[in-house]
């Protein structure tokens, strides 16, 4: 057999040999008997390894984060705090949801319920606090819309999400006894409604009253009231 | 969020910008080594991570999930370190890299790699085709094998082959005179 060529040299060194081709088990014989073969391959690894020390800057784990904060405002986003909107608004639902119906279940039979008093009210308390996050950022979102005739897509599609949620929530409170939280879920309830209900493209007007209803109910202040007395109350549990 | 980069590329196009940002922060330093060896310079380097991710943004509904996304940005950015490149050829600079030894503030991490050996190397890689160039620091340095080289510079796995092997035999004419007396 012939000495390997200088390509198939390479290719041993790269383990890119063609494993189908008849030649190949031939070569890896013959480059295992032949001194001449070997001292080649030899010759070409050790340059080949010499490189591999040739450095590069380290750039250590915060570096992907630094790559995006300065690309961000290079981005061209066209909408982007509904986009966001939308994504966390819409995407951790139906894990809350299952927790509530979960929950709610137990709290109407009290007698089968499995769990501990205490982990029921953490996960109560951990699904009504991203519950109220995100019925924050919507309401947030809607109330510091510019005027003007809007796409409503977005914000219709995640109050309705956000509304059989709210409504287990709220029942769950009621029957718990917990008056005030049940109230502003109500009022809460109410709001997600509208936003639910409003048509597809909203005019005007439409939001201006929208927005004008949210912020005369002083809604978006006591979600975040009860949100972060939640989010302390989770920290102590 | 525990995506997988084809669940990510997914979110992303459909305008998460979050899921886009898990693909930034995952392949940047991957990118910045690729962009670094490309360009022989931190500071291009830099340049071609912003502009490589800024691309992959603005391209994202042409990627199709046939190759991985790692492999698709990978060939973005060395599109944009070619085009670098080709530019600086035009305006008539050279490589930085080929300026070391004479650089009067060398950057610490130029200092300590063989400056002889780095001055050949990347006198070496400027006599590379941009195709070799590409296929042999992706294969050497980066560890990619021949399917996604090939797909990166958009031909069949044996020109991809070929590529490397006419890299190493042309890396081995520069390098083998420099050796002798090295060693
Ligand atoms: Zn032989």
């Amino acid at each position: 057999m012939n000495h390997l060529s200088e390509e198939e040299l390479t290719q041993a060194y790269y383990g890119d040999e063609e494993p189908e081709s008849r030649r190949h088990p031939e070569a890896r014989r013959h480059l295992a008997d032949c001194a001449e073969c070997q001292a080649a391959f030899q010759h070409l690894k050790t340059m080949l390894d010499e490189l591999l020390s040739e450095s590069v800057p380290e750039r250590g784990t915060a570096y992907g984060a630094e790559v995006w904060n300065r690309l961000l405002p290079r981005l061209p986003l066209e909408k982007p705090r509904r986009v966001w909107l939308r994504w966390w608004t819409a995407v951790p639902v139906l894990a809350g949801l299952l927790a509530v119906a979960f929950l709610a279940g137990r709290f109407t039979q009290p007698k089968t319920a499995g769990i501990a008093p205490e982990a029921r009210q953490r996960i109560l308390l951990i699904t009504l606090g991203n519950h109220l996050d995100r019925s924050e950022i919507l309401l947030a979102e809607l109330v510091n819309a510019p005027p003007g005739a809007a796409d409503f897509g977005d914000e219709r599609s995640s109050a309705r999400d956000l509304l059989d949620e709210n409504r287990l929530l709220r029942q769950t409170a009621a029957r718990m006894g917990d008056a005030s939280r049940a109230a502003v879920l109500d009022e809460l309830e109410r709001a997600l409604l509208d936003i639910a209900h409003s048509p597809s493209e909203i005019s005007a007007p439409e939001l201006e009253s929208l927005q004008r209803r949210i912020e005369n109910e002083g809604l978006l202040f006591k979600v975040r009231i009860i949100s972060s007395n939640i989010h302390r109350k989770g920290q102590q549990l | 969020m525990d995506w997988t980069d084809r669940a990510a590329a997914e979110e992303a196009r459909k305008g998460n910008q979050l899921a886009f940002r898990v693909l930034v922060e995952r392949h940047s330093r991957a990118v910045f080594r690729l962009a670094f060896r490309m360009t022989g310079n931190e500071q291009d380097a830099e340049d071609m991570v912003q502009e490589t991710f800024l691309r992959a943004f603005k391209q994202l509904h042409r990627f199709d999930g046939r190759a991985s996304f790692g492999t698709w940005v990978y060939r973005i950015a060395a599109n944009c370190s070619l085009d670098l490149i080709r530019a600086r050829r035009v305006r008539g600079e050279r490589q930085p890299g080929l300026d070391t030894a004479a650089s009067p503030d060398p950057s610490p991490e130029r200092v300590t790699r063989s400056r002889q050996l780095a001055g050949i190397l990347d006198h070496a890689l400027e006599q590379l085709t941009e195709a070799e160039r590409t296929a042999f620091l992706l294969r050497h340095y980066e560890g990619c094998n021949i399917d996604q080289i090939a797909k990166v510079l958009g031909v069949g796995n044996s020109a991809a082959k070929h590529s490397v092997f006419r890299a190493v035999q042309k890396l081995r004419g520069a390098l083998e005179p420099a050796w002798g007396g090295a060693k």
